[in-house]
C-alpha cells in the first residue's frame, strides 16, 4: 500500500522546523513524513477491519506536526512511525468481514479517538463510560500502542494511505445521499459541535469566533445552527474567509485589528480609551478561539466580556499571555478537544458525529472542500493547506479514490464560495 | 476692483492647473478642446471698518426688529450662541469675526445693565470646541470673563436636562433646542456665513438642537431633494429649518441674528501660499518655482508634518458684510452679499466634473481628512456648489484628486472608524445605511460618552456625511479618487485611479471617449451659476 509515513529522525525533524519556519508547509519537503510502500497492516484484534481511505483531510494538527510546530505534550501519546490522516472518509475493504465485526459495509466515516473500546480495555474508564471519548484517560493502555487518534498511532495507520486499519467502534456509515466532500468534512464538523455544544451559549449572546479556517468556520456554522445565539461576529483575514463566514451565518465579519470595535459596536459596551479602544468595559459572552496562538489567545480575552468565557478551540502549543485580564474578569478559559457525547440545547443526549452528519448535511459543508491531491503530491497539497487562507481555500485533502481507479495527478481547485 | 470669476476654456496654450490634493499639491494637463475651467471671483473688498460696521448693523437692523441695545434691558436673560470650529475655513487670523461681534454685543449688554448672559457654540453634533478653540473664537477677553464661571458652554445635544421641545412643525418636525436658549429672554446669533447653506433659521434651528430634532432634515430623503443645499429656495434642508423657525418664533423665542459674510482671501496676496489662489497663467517665474519647490516639499515631508502645517494656517480673509435683526430679512441680505462673492455664471453642464480637495473641510479642523469626510468634501460640498442645475450631468462622472487616507482621527471621529469598517464594508446605499445603522450609531453609549466628555463628533456624524452626498450619488454615473489609497477608495465604492489621464479614461467608459470636461477651481470657494 502507499502511505505518507511520519518517521521519528531527529535531524529531519529540525530540517521540518527550518523549513516550517520559512515557508509554511515547508516541513513537508525536508522533515520526516515521506511517501512510502509499505505493507498492509495486521488487524490488531476482533472488532478490527481494513478501510481504504477515500478522500483524508489536511488538518491543522497535521501541519503542525509536519513543520515540526506540535507542543512536547504529544510525544508520549503517540507512537513512531504513524500515518498521518484524521480526518476520514473510507470504504471498507472486505464488506463479508465487516458485517461478521458488526461493522458498516460500505462507505465509512472514521471517528479517529482511540478510547478504551478501540483498546480492549474493560472496563472502560469513566470518562468512555459517560461517552465523553475525546476524554479517555487510557489512550497509551490497552491493546494498541499509545495514540490519541488513527493517524498518531503506529499500529493503526492514518488517512494518508491507501489502506488502514479501524476498529468497528470507530466507523459510522456514510448515508448513499451523501458526497465523499461532505462525509470527509464530518470529523472537523464533530470538533466544531463539540465546541459549541459544550459552551454553554445562552439564547441571544453575542458570540465571537476567531480565526476563520476551516475549524473557525466550522464553529460559525454550528453556532448558528445548534444554538440560538443572537450575533456572531467572525474574524477572518481573507477576502474568501470573509465570504464563507457570512455564507455559514456570521452577522459581522472583522478583520483582525478591527475586532474590538467590532465587538464594542455590537455588545454596545461603553470603552476605555478616548476614541481609540484602550480596553472594552464588557464584551463578547463567548469567544471560540480557533487559531491557538498568542496574539488570537490575547485578542479573545480583550474582547471578552467579565464572567465570560474562552473556548480554545484552536491547537494551542507554548503561548505568551497576559492573564490579568482573565483574574479581574473572571473569564472562563476552557479548552475544547474532539468529541464524543453532547447534550443539545433541548436536553437530550447524543453522539457527537450523529449532530455532526446533520450539520454536515443541513449546512452543505462539502462546499468547504476546496482543493484535492493525490497522495504523491504531497508536498504540494500540503503547502497549499498550510496557506489555505490566503490562496482562497478551506480545507484540502488527499484523494485517494484516482489512486485506486487511475493513476491522474492533477489537483481538482474549488476556491469560490458556495462551488465545489 | 477685484475680478469676477471666470470659465476659461483649455487650449493647448493653458498651463498646467493646480489640483489640490490634500496636504499635498498636484499640477495637471487638461485636455484642449473639450476641457473649461471655473476660476473663483478675486477677494472682495474688505469692509473698511468692521467693528464700526458692526455697531452700526446693531444699531440699524433689516426686517421687524429694533436695535439690539433697545432689546437689552436690566434683568433679562441673555444667551449669545455662536458658530463652532466648523467655520470659517481656514480658520482666520485673529481677530475672529465672533471675537468682534460678540464684544460688540457684550458692550451694549453691559451698557444696559444685563447681567445673566451666557455664551454658547452652537455645536450641534459636531464636536466640543476646545479651550484654545474657543479662546481663538471669542478671543481672550471674552473666554476668561466668561468660560471661568461656566458661562461660556460647548452646546449639549445629549444633554436632556438641559434641551427643551418647543412644538412640532406642520409637517411633524420635532423642534428641540438649548433649553438656555429657549428659556431666555433674547438669544442673539453670531454667525460666519462662509457659504450659501449657512446661516437663516439654520443657525438656531440645527445649532442648537438636538437628534431628535436634527434627524428630520439631515436624512436622506431631505438630502436628495435639496437641489441644491446652498441654494436655500431649492433646498429642502432649509425648507425645513425654516419651519422650525416658525415654531420658534411662534413660541416666542425671540432671536436677534447677526450674520457676517467673508471675502475669498484665503491664502493671502503675499506670503508662502499667495500663489495658490492666482491663476495660473499668471503666474510669474517666481510662482512657477515657488509651487514646484512647495510640491516637491510636502511629497518628502511626512504625513505628520505636512498636517500640522497646513492646519497652522491662519487665513486672511475678511469680513464683506454684517448686517442683523429679523432672521429672514438679515439672511436674504447675507446670502446676496455670499453670492456677490461666490457666484459664477456658467453654461451648460459638463460630462466630467474635475475637483481638487483641499485639506480642509468643516469636519476636520485641527483633525484629519478621513475617507469619509474627503466624500463629504467632494460629493457634499463641492459637487452642491451650484444653482439652477448641477455643474455635472446626470449619469455623468466627478474625479476628484485627494490621498483619501485610511486615517482616522480617534478622538474626533470614533464612530467614523467604525461606519468605515463596518458600515461601509456593507453597503454604501444612503437609504439602506439609513434605515440599517443609523439608530444603532445615534444611540451608542459610547460614542454618546464621548461626544459629551471629549471632543468627538456625536455617533451619527459619519452617517450625516454620507447623506451629504446622497444627491450626488443619486445623480452621477461613476466617481473616481486620483492619487487615493486604493483600499479606502473601494471601500468608499469609488474607483481608484493612479492619474487624472487614467481617470479621464476610466471615465469615458462611462461617459464616452469625446466627453466634455470641467474643472472646478476650488478654493478660493466658488458657486456654479449653471444655466
Amino acid at each position: 500500500m502507499k502511505a505518507l509515513v511520519f518517521r521519528r529522525k531527529p535531524v529531519r525533524f529540525a530540517a521540518a522546523v527550518a523549513a516550517g519556519r520559512i515557508a509554511p508547509g515547508g516541513g513537508a519537503g525536508v522533515g520526516p513524513l515521506r511517501h512510502e510502500d509499505l505493507d498492509p497492516l495486521p488487524l490488531p484484534g476482533p472488532g478490527w477491519v481494513h478501510i481504504s481511505p477515500r478522500l483524508a483531510g489536511i488538518c491543522g494538527s497535521d501541519l503542525a506536526t509536519v513543520d515540526g510546530r506540535s507542543s512536547r505534550w504529544f510525544e508520549p501519546v503517540v507512537s513512531f512511525p504513524f500515518v498521518p490522516g484524521h480526518e476520514v472518509v473510507a470504504d471498507v475493504a472486505d464488506p463479508d468481514a465487516a458485517a461478521t465485526a458488526g461493522a458498516p459495509t460500505g462507505r465509512v466515516v472514521l471517528e479517529p479517538v482511540l478510547g478504551c473500546v478501540a483498546r480492549a480495555i474493560d472496563p472502560v474508564c469513566a470518562a468512555c463510560a459517560r461517552g465523553d471519548l475525546g476524554n479517555c484517560e487510557r489512550i497509551t493502555f490497552g491493546s494498541l500502542a499509545p495514540g490519541l487518534q488513527s493517524g498518531f498511532c503506529c499500529d493503526t495507520g492514518g488517512g494518508w494511505s491507501t489502506s488502514m486499519v479501524a476498529h468497528v467502534s470507530q466507523l459510522h456509515a456514510v448515508p448513499d445521499t451523501m458526497s465523499d466532500e461532505d462525509a470527509v468534512m464530518v470529523e472537523p464538523t464533530a470538533c466544531a459541535v463539540h465546541a459549541v455544544l459544550t459552551t454553554r451559549i445562552e439564547p441571544g449572546a453575542t458570540v465571537v469566533v476567531l480565526g476563520t479556517g476551516t475549524l473557525g468556520l466550522l464553529c460559525v456554522a454550528a453556532v448558528r445552527q445548534l444554538t440560538g445565539a443572537g450575533r456572531i461576529i467572525a474574524v477572518a483575514k481573507h477576502p474568501a474567509q470573509r465570504q464563507w463566514a457570512t455564507d455559514l451565518g456570521a452577522d459581522v465579519v472583522a478583520e483582525p485589528e478591527e475586532l474590538a470595535r467590532a465587538v464594542r459596536r455590537v455588545t454596545g459596551t461603553l470603552a476605555i480609551g478616548d476614541g481609540a479602544i484602550d480596553r472594552l468595559a464588557g464584551g463578547a459572552d463567548v469567544v471560540f478561539d480557533c487559531v491557538g496562538s498568542s496574539e488570537s489567545l490575547a485578542g479573545a480575552l480583550e474582547v471578552t466580556r467579565p464572567k465570560g468565557r474562552v473556548t480554545l478551540v484552536g491547537m494551542a502549543g507554548h503561548t505568551r499571555v497576559d492573564l490579568t485580564g482573565l483574574w479581574q474578569r473572571e473569564i472562563e478559559l476552557v479548552g475544547a478537544y474532539a468529541y464524543g457525547t453532547e447534550t443539545l440545547t433541548n436536553g437530550t443526549r447524543r453522539r457527537t458525529f450523529d449532530v455532526a452528519f446533520e450539520l454536515v448535511a443541513a449546512a452543505g459543508l462539502g462546499r468547504l472542500v476546496s482543493a484535492t491531491y493525490p497522495l504523491e503530491r504531497y508536498r504540494e497539497a500540503i503547502g497549499h493547506a498550510a496557506e489555505a487562507g490566503r490562496r482562497g481555500a478551506v480545507k484540502v485533502a488527499f484523494d485517494l479514490r484516482r489512486r485506486r481507479s487511475s493513476p491522474a495527478s492533477s489537483p481538482t481547485e474549488s476556491t469560490e464560495p458556495g462551488a465545489h | 476692483m477685484p475680478r469676477p470669476g471666470l470659465v476659461l476654456d483649455v487650449d493647448r496654450s493653458t498651463p498646467p492647473v493646480l489640483f489640490n490634493h490634500g496636504e499635498q499639491l498636484r499640477l495637471e494637463k487638461l485636455p484642449a478642446g473639450r476641457s473649461r475651467i471655473i476660476y473663483p471671483a478675486e477677494p472682495l473688498e474688505p469692509l473698511a471698518d468692521p467693528d464700526g460696521a458692526i455697531a452700526h448693523a446693531l444699531a440699524h437692523p433689516i426686517g421687524d426688529s429694533e436695535p439690539l441695545a433697545a432689546l437689552l434691558r436690566p434683568g433679562m436673560k441673555l444667551t449669545i450662541a455662536f458658530d463652532d470650529v466648523s467655520l470659517p475655513l481656514p480658520p482666520m487670523r485673529a481677530p475672529d469675526i465672533r471675537q468682534r461681534v460678540i464684544e460688540a454685543v457684550l458692550d451694549l449688554a453691559a451698557a444696559a445693565g444685563v447681567d445673566d448672559v451666557m455664551l454658547i457654540a452652537a455645536l450641534a453634533l459636531h464636536r466640543r470646541m476646545t479651550e484654545d478653540e474657543l479662546r481663538h473664537a471669542v478671543g481672550d477677553r471674552v473666554y476668561d470673563a466668561f468660560a471661568p464661571h461656566g458661562l461660556l458652554v460647548n452646546h449639549d445635544a445629549e444633554d436632556p436636562d438641559n434641551l427643551k421641545e418647543i412644538g412640532t412643525t406642520r409637517h411633524g418636525e420635532v423642534v428641540e433646542i438649548n433649553r438656555r436658549a429657549a428659556e431666555s429672554d433674547l438669544i442673539v446669533y453670531v454667525n460666519i456665513n462662509l457659504v450659501a447653506m449657512d446661516g437663516g433659521w439654520k443657525s438656531t434651528a440645527t445649532g442648537l438642537s438636538s437628534y431628535r430634532s436634527l434627524r428630520h432634515h439631515h436624512n436622506v430623503e431631505t438630502m436628495e431633494h435639496s437641489r441644491s443645499f446652498m441654494d436655500r429656495h431649492n433646498s429642502e434642508l432649509h425648507r425645513s429649518n425654516w419651519r422650525m423657525g416658525e415654531v420658534l418664533r411662534d413660541a416666542g423665542i425671540k432671536v436677534f441674528q447677526i450674520e457676517t459674510t467673508m471675502n475669498n482671501d484665503v491664502f493671502g496676496t503675499t506670503g508662502p501660499l499667495a500663489v495658490l489662489q492666482k491663476r495660473e497663467w499668471e503666474w510669474t517665474t517666481r510662482d512657477r518655482v515657488a509651487v514646484h519647490a512647495m510640491k516637491a516639499g510636502l511629497d518628502r515631508m511626512p504625513a505628520g508634518a505636512r498636517r500640522n502645517l497646513f492646519h497652522s494656517w491662519r487665513a486672511p480673509h475678511a469680513m464683506t458684510s454684517v448686517q442683523a435683526g429679523e432672521v429672514d430679512a438679515v439672511h436674504e441680505v447675507t446670502t446676496a452679499n455670499v453670492y456677490a462673492q461666490h457666484l459664477v455664471p456658467v453654461e451648460g453642464q459638463t460630462d466630467i466634473l474635475t475637483m481638487g480637495l483641499p485639506y480642509i473641510g468643516p469636519y476636520n479642523v485641527n483633525s484629519v481628512m478621513n475617507p469619509i469626510l474627503v466624500m463629504c468634501l467632494g460629493l457634499g460640498y463641492f459637487f452642491n456648489l451650484y444653482r439652477g442645475r448641477p455643474l455635472v450631468r446626470e449619469g455623468g462622472v466627478v474625479i476628484m484628486s485627494h490621498p483619501t487616507p485610511w486615517d482616522f482621527h480617534p478622538v474626533h471621529h470614533p464612530s467614523y472608524i467604525d461606519f468605515f469598517e463596518q458600515v461601509l464594508a456593507d453597503t454604501t446605499d444612503p437609504r439602506v445605511i439609513e434605515e440599517r445603522y443609523e439608530r444603532q450609531f445615534a444611540e451608542d453609549e459610547w460614542y454618546r460618552h464621548l461626544y459629551r466628555t471629549s471632543h468627538a463628533y456625536h455617533g451619527v456624524h459619519p452617517f450625516y456625511m454620507w447623506y451629504w452626498g446622497a444627491h450626488a450619488l443619486a445623480h452621477l454615473g461613476r466617481v473616481i479618487i486620483v492619487g487615493g489609497d486604493r483600499a479606502a477608495v473601494h471601500r468608499l465604492g469609488f474607483t481608484p485611479a493612479s492619474s487624472l489621464s487614467d481617470a479621464l479614461e476610466l471615465a469615458s467608459d462611462t461617459v464616452g471617449p469625446h466627453a466634455t470636461i470641467t474643472h472646478l477651481h476650488n478654493p478660493p470657494i466658488l458657486m456654479a451659476d449653471v444655466t
